[in-house]
């Protein structure tokens, strides 16, 4: 599915090792399966020739990393980046997270990436093996002797099938060509619950959330949770919370969560993809990314460094509360 | 051993629902699936895995332990453990009633935690063989026969007939009732059933992985190498791993201040967590690296060190599947034990 393939990406990662122009890469590396790519960092470009892998299944996106690891290092690191993953890069910038002279960013066209979950729903469990082909998988199974073939915009990853962007908003270096700003229905599912009864609704968040077991995943891998000590985990903010004793409580710390990151969010859904129990949390993102552009005009977190959001930038024509119910109301 | 009709398995769910409450695997709304009480409408989900594993019967994500109440001067301790009821848990996977056996040397050990010892006691477990094993399964390693799952009776599904045969004395009681809904059989239909299964094991991708490199006396061997550092590199520190691991054991004991008193509870704690073994003189481990060490240590190395060489992962695949970052413990050991990936 991917356009630009594997060894342009390693070609180029490798030459900048080699000639010492960055000091490490941060890309994705080779598990067991075709589809259990880990996050790595490559020191070498004999450890890259041997575990680099760019396929359909490198939905993780690697910005937030560049927090912890450019801290490690003297020199430069490389780092691929999608283009959803560069509205991270920048808003992480935005934010200070990181130095930005100590990272060379390559942007990679992405034609959407696989969730395995649903891979695995169409073509059936005991997977040998998985072609990427033209129009998405060929994949095996011990129990089949045909491969099945299954198409790649039936098993895109939630953010991948609402896809925002592809266009990249940062970068030092692009492979291939740009892509655009997408018209995506990203809010239709927003709209969905907006038109349900407050009871529907509450309902609806209920089950959602009561599947919820506190792992924190999505926490730990929101590039918008960057904090060195989140409340949640500190004995003494007095809201240390480790298991959700209560369905309210469980509550609680997904909507602060989500009202801490509104303006904030890029929208990169990260915290859906990694969600073990299929909570839809991007949807509560999503409602603020709504309403932000419905109150204060469109705004797109990551679209540009340094950018000032609706939320923390007080003009003299931002609405005034009544304007906002009124709005709202309409 | 006993059959019955797949087209009679509401009926036989009655059955068993009389006596005890029953529970079993049954769609999550979610694509996943999730123990549920078993009442007239849910219908039974033959999937390979719940997404939480069975452990939660028996070792709750959170519960509470006890209650103080201030009454003058004095504080009165109160026991406010409610369950009692009997229950049968229906379709638990081989690796998972294996799980059972590791939880059991922790909790069953001297002092015995009678929480968990009280509803142990009040279970009743009817496991399943599997029959589309995945290729996140991995549980022959660890001596784990699919095709003969444990439990007080194991359970196997045709086409069109469910046999089961009781394993143990409750198992023969919770059958007896069954009586007038199964009828006797041999096992000429179960032996090719489970000699199918055997063979889908032996094509498992993650067949032949070894533990001959794990075990006692390992500790020192594997506590310095420098792969730690590389593996635990993407690890986000979150608890999926542990929550979802059907022998993950540890927890975290707190106070929750009522205003007129103290519930002390109880909840599943994580080595992954920042805070794990957070004592009054700060903590061992305050590296993401050295948790991330814990975890795999204790499953191939401390815990089998001590019982008797028992591993306490018994390659259900749940990690293998949710973990975020797709970093888990088939990754470590075959870059620990110098296989190639």
């Amino acid at each position: 599915m991917q356009k630009v393939n594997r060894d342009v990406l390693l070609e180029k990662a490798a030459a900048m090792l080699d000639a010492g122009e960055v000091q490490a890469v941060l890309g994705w590396g080779a598990g067991e399966f075709a589809y259990d790519v880990t996050p790595r960092v490559f020191e070498t470009s004999d450890e890259l020739r041997a575990d680099f892998v760019w396929n359909d299944f490198c939905g993780a996106n690697l910005s937030k990393y560049l927090v912890s690891k450019t801290k490690k290092l003297e020199g430069k690191l490389l780092v691929f980046l999608k283009p959803c993953d560069t509205y991270s890069f920048n808003q992480l910038l935005t934010e200070h997270r990181f130095e930005r002279e100590k990272v060379y960013a390559v942007a990679v066209p992405c034609e959407g990436m696989a969730d395995v979950q649903k891979l695995k729903a169409l073509a059936g469990d005991g997977i040998s093996s998985i072609e990427s082909t033209d129009s998405g998988f060929s994949v095996t199974t011990i129990y089949d002797d045909a491969p099945v073939e299954v198409k790649g915009a039936d098993v895109l990853l939630e953010k991948c099938a609402n896809c925002k962007s592809r266009k990249h908003v940062a970068y030092d270096e692009l492979l291939g060509d740009e892509g655009e700003v997408l018209d995506s229905n990203r809010f239709d599912e927003v709209e969905r619950i907006e038109a349900m009864t407050s009871e529907e609704r509450f309902a609806f968040w209920q089950g959602e959330l009561s599947r919820c077991i506190r792992c924190n995943a999505c926490r730990d891998v929101c590039p918008a949770c960057t904090c060195e000590k989140c409340v949640f985990d500190n004995p003494n903010s007095g809201a240390e919370n480790k298991a959700p004793t209560t369905s309210f409580e469980e509550q609680m710390f997904h909507v602060i969560r989500a009202f801490h990151v509104a303006g904030r969010c890029t929208d990169c859904g990260e915290c859906s993809r990694v969600c073990p129990q299929n909570i839809p949390l991007h949807l509560l993102n999503r409602k603020f990314i709504k309403d932000i552009n419905t109150f204060y005009g469109e705004y797109q977190a990551g679209a540009e460094e340094g950018s000032r959001a609706p939320l923390v930038d007080y003009t003299l024509e931002d609405l005034e509360a009544e304007d906002v119910f009124k709005k709202e109301a309409e | 051993m006993r059959k019955c009709s797949l087209s009679k398995l509401t009926d036989l769910f009655q059955k068993i629902n009389e006596s005890a409450s029953l529970y079993l695997p049954a769609t999550d709304n979610a694509g996943g699936a999730v123990y549920t009480k078993w009442a007239d409408g849910v219908e039974y989900l033959d999937v390979l895995n719940t997404v939480r594993s069975p452990k939660d019967f028996f070792f709750p994500q959170s519960e509470n332990l006890m209650e103080f109440k201030l009454k003058g001067k004095n504080i009165e301790i109160l026991d406010i453990r409610e369950e009692s009821e009997d229950f049968v848990i229906f379709g638990v996977r081989a690796c998972d009633v294996k799980s059972f056996e590791v939880l059991d040397r922790v909790f069953l050990s001297e002092p015995v935690d009678s929480y968990y010892q009280n509803r142990r006691a009040h279970a009743v477990i009817i496991s399943m063989a599997c029959m589309r094993p995945a290729d996140t399964c991995f549980c022959t390693a660890f001596g784990i026969d699919a095709a003969e799952p444990a439990g007080d009776v194991s359970a196997w599904k045709t086409e069109c007939d469910l046999y089961l045969k009781a394993n143990t004395e409750k198992g023969a009681q919770l059958l007896a009732k069954l009586s007038n809904l199964t009828e006797e059989c041999d096992d000429s239909e179960v032996s090719p059933l489970q000699e199918k299964i055997r063979n889908i094991m032996k094509k498992l991708p993650l067949e032949g992985i070894s533990l001959e490199n794990f075990g006692k006396g390992k500790t020192k061997e594997y506590f310095d190498s420098p792969l730690w550092t590389e593996l635990s590199e993407a690890c986000l520190g979150c608890g999926t791993c542990t929550f979802v691991c059907p022998t993950c054991q540890c927890y975290d004991i707190k106070d929750f201040d009522t205003g007129s008193g103290v519930i002390r509870y109880r909840c599943w704690d994580s080595c992954m967590y920042s805070d794990f073994t957070k004592m009054a003189h700060g903590n061992s481990r305050n590296t993401q690296v050295e948790r991330f060490r814990q975890r795999f240590m204790h499953k191939l190395v401390y815990y089998p060190e001590n019982n008797d060489g028992l591993f306490s992962c018994v390659g259900c695949g749940r990690c293998l599947s949710k973990c975020p970052i797709s970093m888990n413990i088939v990754k470590v050991m075959k870059a620990l034990g110098g296989e190639k990936k």
